[in-house]
């Protein structure tokens, strides 16, 4: 194993990218994309971290994360496609019904 | 060595696939440079002798999220965004949140004295003998035993995720 270092670093630069593609992107679905790839980035910390003390606790926080992110992405896409139906829109600035 | 190989081919490849991914106009060429950047984790989680989770990985989120992204993007009629702006108006506020979330980082390094690569705590890594023999075995052990309610619980919100994600997209009566 390379030194933790390494993989902080990696696992930074993912959860970097995925919250610009969170704040900048219009399209809500690819905004979804990007939260996952956050959550993926945290796996990886995760992950590191059980191989660098030998413990197996780390890989079972991955999987819950891992079924998280999966339930997160079946309500999402659900309001993604009741939402399409309601407005015609997946555009995120378009979704302003509670804008000042 | 070899380790150091296998590590930087496949961040490179996730590093350079998830910024294709944030910065691509089609919704379907991000989808497949998210699913790039997920099969390379895979391979670092590979590198790191977490065999299970790598499957797990493999089979739930490349196989079953990103084909229901897919699916997804193939429902909502995406032609008229494919001639608008990409992105919103907020260029600023992501450019400061990121730099924040740098600077942070950095300050971490920084006050370990430890550049990255120079062993970030002074803890070494456990040695591959000490390692539990079967992943799989270990990692349902901990699982199945101290972590079973959790994963009762687990359960339970995909139940509910399920039922929310049917109600949801369900035709109004």
């Amino acid at each position: 194993m390379l030194p933790i270092g390494h993989y902080l670093f990696l696992s930074m630069a993912l959860f970097i990218l995925g919250v610009i593609g969170v704040i900048t992107r219009r399209n809500v679905i690819v905004v979804l994309m990007s939260i996952e790839l956050i959550l993926n980035a945290v796996n990886i910390n995760l992950v590191a971290f059980s191989r660098l003390y030998g413990d197996v606790a780390g890989q079972v926080f991955a999987l819950f994360i891992i079924a998280d992110a999966a339930a997160e992405a079946a309500v999402g896409l659900g309001i993604i496609i009741a939402f399409f139906r309601n407005r015609e829109t997946v555009l995120a600035d378009e979704m302003d019904l509670l804008k000042w | 060595m070899l380790d150091k190989v296998i590590f930087y081919f496949f961040a490179a490849i996730a590093v350079s696939s998830a910024a294709l991914m944030v910065t691509r106009r089609n919704a379907v060429h991000s989808a497949i440079f998210l699913i790039t950047t997920l099969l390379a984790t895979a391979g670092i989680f590979l590198q790191l002798r977490a065999e299970f989770i790598f499957i797990v990985q493999i089979i739930l989120y490349v196989g079953g999220i990103m084909v229901l992204f897919i699916f997804v993007i193939m429902l909502v009629n995406l032609d008229v965004a494919l001639h608008q702006i990409k992105f919103a108006r907020q260029k600023w506020v992501a450019l400061v949140v990121v730099l924040a979330l740098a600077a942070q980082v950095g300050v971490m390094f920084w006050t370990t004295g430890e550049m990255p690569g120079q062993g970030f705590p002074v803890l070494a890594a456990a040695p591959a003998n000490r390692l539990p023999a079967g992943n799989a075995e270990a990692v349902a052990k901990s699982l199945f035993g101290t972590y079973l309610l959790p994963f009762e619980i687990a359960s339970v919100l995909l139940l509910v995720a399920m039922i929310g994600a049917v109600v949801m997209a369900k035709k109004r009566a």
